[in-house]
């Protein structure tokens, strides 16, 4: 929604460490630790939603903080 | 807990699929659950049908009335679910071979009836199930198991051979396109008629290894570097699209009437239905 903050979110246990989301992110904010991806430089990033749309295994996306909120509040 | 996307139309509990790192199988799945909830579907108007091979397998991680069949078959099973629910959106999720070598005769004939089906072919233009077997789509020359000097087929044009059979709708995607093919795969489930959205993909596993092609980034680097939209093509010829992806809608007819609509008619003719 319009407005809303968003923020990155991982599943590691579904990351197969492709390196699709690191290769495509235009602000190289994410790398690989161990076949596993890493947020590397949060502050770089510009939440595009790059990664999400390319990431095979649905391991990385963009949530609105408001329903994090809601949901772990 | 996943994306609002993810939660609302796959089986979570089958996460982590069990497609290889960087297949472009997932991308595909996610792209028509997209396509799906841009339409505003209702979950329970659509069937989801797939025959067998690793593409196949994204019947049993959506949440919808789904239908994980045999191989090549898919399409006739959905025929089937069509016939008798025409109000359903019938969905069917195949492979290069599934679509294109067992069930090539299931293609041409859906096709032939214009039958309301929206047919996604996932082209990685190999069989990836079983190891790595040239496909009907492996370009000539090409590498597979079963081809290790190079295939001498001919391969086919998938949308193109629909088209000539009578589909209405057809049109070619890519897993690196994956806005464009998402809009793709909408219009294809809106049109009434037999569509097919081939979506070109990769497979690291077998055709990248087996052909050079490099890892899953360099994949769809080469998707990115070696594709042109229809409209780009038309000013092109015929030496310089040689070995492109070109990517949209390739063709559509909305005139030609549509088999179940035809079908109701008989029913009427014949003087109704039985049991209503
Ligand atoms: C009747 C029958 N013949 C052969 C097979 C073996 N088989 C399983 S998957 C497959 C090919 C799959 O290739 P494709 O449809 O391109 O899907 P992919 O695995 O590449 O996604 C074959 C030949 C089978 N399961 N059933
Ligand atoms: S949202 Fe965009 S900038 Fe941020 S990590 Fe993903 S791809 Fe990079
Ligand atoms: S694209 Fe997805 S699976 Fe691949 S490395 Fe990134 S998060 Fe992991
Ligand atoms: S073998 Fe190929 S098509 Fe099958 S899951 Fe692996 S990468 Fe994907």
């Amino acid at each position: 929604m319009a407005g809303k903050e968003k923020r990155l979110r991982i599943n590691a246990r579904w990351c197969k460490g492709c390196g699709i989301c690191v290769a495509f992110c235009p602000r190289q904010v994410l790398s690989l630790v161990k076949d596993k991806v890493r947020i590397q430089s949060p502050e770089k990033c510009i939440r595009c939603g790059m990664c999400e749309m390319r990431c095979p295994d649905y391991a990385i996306w963009l949530e609105d903080i408001d329903e994090t909120e809601e949901n772990y509040g | 807990m996943p994306s609002t996307l993810i939660e609302k139309y796959i089986r979570e509990s089958h996460l982590p699929h069990i497609w290889c790192a960087g297949c472009g199988n997932g991308t595909i799945m996610r792209d028509v659950i997209q396509a799906i909830d841009n339409l505003g579907l209702d979950k329970k108007d659509v069937v989801i049908v797939s025959g067998i091979g690793c593409s196949a397998r994204a019947a049993g991680y959506m949440n919808f009335n789904s239908i994980h069949t045999t191989h090549g078959r898919a399409i006739a099973f959905a025929t089937g679910i069509k016939m008798a629910k025409p109000h359903m959106k019938v969905i069917v999720l195949t492979g290069d071979g599934d679509a294109a070598a067992i069930g090539g005769n299931h293609l041409i004939h859906a096709a032939r009836r214009n039958i309301d089906l929206t047919v996604v072919v996932f082209n990685n233009s190999i069989y990836g199930m079983t190891g790595g077997q040239f496909s009907p789509t492996t370009p000539t020359g090409e590498f597979a198991t079963t081809a290790p000097y190079g295939s001498i087929d001919p391969n086919f044009d998938i949308p193109e051979l629909a088209r000539a059979a009578g589909a209405t709708y057809t049109a070619r995607g890519t897993t690196y396109h994956v806005p464009q093919t998402i809009k793709l795969i909408e219009n294809a489930i809106a049109h009434d008629g037999f569509s097919i959205v081939e979506c070109v993909t990769t497979c690291p596993t077998y055709y990248g290894r087996k052909n050079k092609k490099g890892d899953a980034v360099k994949m769809l680097e080469y998707q990115r570097d070696n594709s042109v939209s229809v409209a780009k093509a038309k000013t092109m010829t015929a030496e310089e699209l040689k070995g492109k992806i070109v990517f949209g809608e390739l063709y559509v007819d909305n005139e030609k009437p549509e088999y179940t609509k035809e079908y109701e008619k008989i029913i009427e003719i014949a003087g109704g239905r039985s049991d209503e």
